[in-house]
């Protein structure tokens, strides 16, 4: 799947690129289990055609996309994002897509649309650990409407210039930089604009631990463990100490005046 | 299985066997086979050895009580050094891969937060019975004061439990807790009924 230079500012970091075989073997998608190593051997089983993302809620033109309508909406771009997991480590990841705000332009957000919800796909046939108690199923996730029209926000459809690996979110998943990577939801099938703010999977597991804007913010601790630093797999060795994390993930002057006027601690 | 058991090659064996783990994760660091992100596997493989050393020494009694076998009495202080050897191991995993050995760092990390607070608990509570697990520290405290410094052990169980309880919470993931949970259940249970029996005996001779 290959993918255009973007134009977009901040869409393609100098830092070294993870190996593939790390990014498509170290992955959260707890669908296909909770081992870091589980979605790569179980994910075979996930059916990405026929697909279809339904785009509904707060919208003057609601309606369903075929996976070829959507790969074909609009030019394939490649942009070298970083990706800092709430846990403590990063990977920098070249992904193939366009940006959210192309899909949002066509189907017009109603005055009422504040929010954008992304659900993602709950198929026990497919999926062996949906009916696992970790989360309430389907996983959901959310954005404010104007992080979800950031140029950066961005619909996935491929990685390394090759489509998408199911273990890393088949056929489309969502890329936000600048926040937490669970923020980024896999194997989307629907997007919903609503009024109110989405009740998302982490913040109904664990709200004191995850919150809804989830950025990364280096002077915001997770409640078990700092947030100062990460760990860039690949790259830092064993015994390296770990690099500082960056305010937004390195992308505070592309983001930061989404948050003028927010407390960035009471909004983690 | 006694006879076994009282091999004076058993004992060296058993301590071979049990490093064992550690000889896999010191390979799995130097030859990079430890995954994606080797320092995770390390601190959480080594913690996973401290609770199951645990449960292994905690075993021994029971296990030497329902069997007959006498013979793994002389292993219980050599398991019980091996969890904390594991323990050492895993706090060492944790000030250098995770804090890059920072002390100042360390030091405010441990109170900040509750799992780890509770795992440097337990391993503190260790350090007295590991330092007094050799004959001529039974002899100098006494049996009886070294039998009660040394159930200090329980607490270690548990509160090794607390912290992995803990550190599973955020993610709803209890199903391997559960099973150190029972573990460490029926052998402090086995403990707690035989106690409770010996009492309603002294009563019944009395």
């Amino acid at each position: 799947l290959p993918g255009g230079k973007s134009a977009v500012v901040g869409a393609n970091v100098m830092d070294a690129i993870t190996p593939k075989a790390l990014s498509t073997t170290y992955n959260n998608f707890y669908e296909f289990g909770t081992d870091k190593a589980d979605p790569a051997r179980n994910a075979h089983t996930l059916k990405t055609r026929p697909w279809t993302v339904v785009v509904e809620g707060a919208v003057a033109k609601p309606r369903t996309y075929g996976i070829d309508d959507l790969l074909k909406l609009a030019p394939m771009e490649e942009r070298i994002y970083r990706l800092r997991c709430v846990e403590g480590w990063s990977m920098v990841v070249p992904w193939v897509g366009w940006s959210l705000a192309e899909l949002i332009k066509q189907v017009e957000p109603t005055g009422n649309a504040k929010f954008v919800e992304f659900h993602t796909l709950a198929d026990p046939k497919t999926m062996p650990f949906v009916g696992s108690r970790v989360l309430e199923w389907p996983y959901v996730e959310g954005l404010r409407l104007d992080e979800a029209m950031h140029p950066l926000t961005m619909l996935v459809f491929g990685l390394y210039g090759e489509v998408l690996p199911n273990q890393n979110g088949a056929p489309l998943r969502l890329a936000v930089p600048w926040k937490y990577g669970f923020k980024s939801g896999k194997s989307i099938v629907k997007i919903r604009f609503t009024e109110q703010q989405p009740k998302t999977a982490w913040l109904k597991a664990a709200p004191q631990e995850y919150g809804f804007y989830s950025n990364v913010n280096p002077k915001v601790d997770h409640p078990r463990w700092s947030q100062a630093t990460e760990r860039r797999l690949g790259e830092d060795g064993i015994f390296a100490k770990k690099r500082p994390t960056l305010m937004f993930n390195g992308y505070e002057s592309q983001v930061g005046q989404l948050y003028a006027g927010l407390d960035l601690v009471k909004n983690y | 299985m006694n006879k076994l058991l009282l091999h004076p090659a058993a004992k060296p064996l058993l301590l071979a066997l049990a490093l064992l783990p550690f000889a896999q994760l010191l390979w799995g660091a130097v030859a990079n086979t430890l995954g994606a992100n080797p320092a995770e596997a390390l601190i959480r493989g080594t913690g996973d050895w401290v609770l199951r050393f645990l449960c292994i020494t905690l075993a021994v009694t029971p296990l030497r009580e329902a069997f007959g076998l006498t013979g793994l009495a002389r292993m219980r202080r050599m398991l019980g050094n091996v969890a904390f050897f594991y323990g050492v191991l895993h706090f060492l995993c944790y000030a250098w891969l995770d804090m890059g050995l920072d002390v100042p760092a360390i030091v405010a990390d441990i109170p900040k937060r509750p799992f780890i607070l509770v795992g440097t608990l337990a391993l503190l509570l260790m350090v007295p019975l590991s330092a007094t697990s050799f004959n001529r520290a039974i002899k100098a405290l006494g049996a009886a004061r070294w039998k009660r410094l040394h159930q200090a052990v329980y607490a270690t169980a548990l509160l090794g439990l607390l912290h992995f309880f803990w550190m599973r919470a955020g993610k709803n993931d209890f199903g391997e807790w559960a099973v150190y949970a029972v573990v460490m259940a029926v052998l402090l249970g086995w403990r707690l009924r035989r106690r409770l029996q010996r009492h309603s005996g002294v009563r019944l001779t009395s």
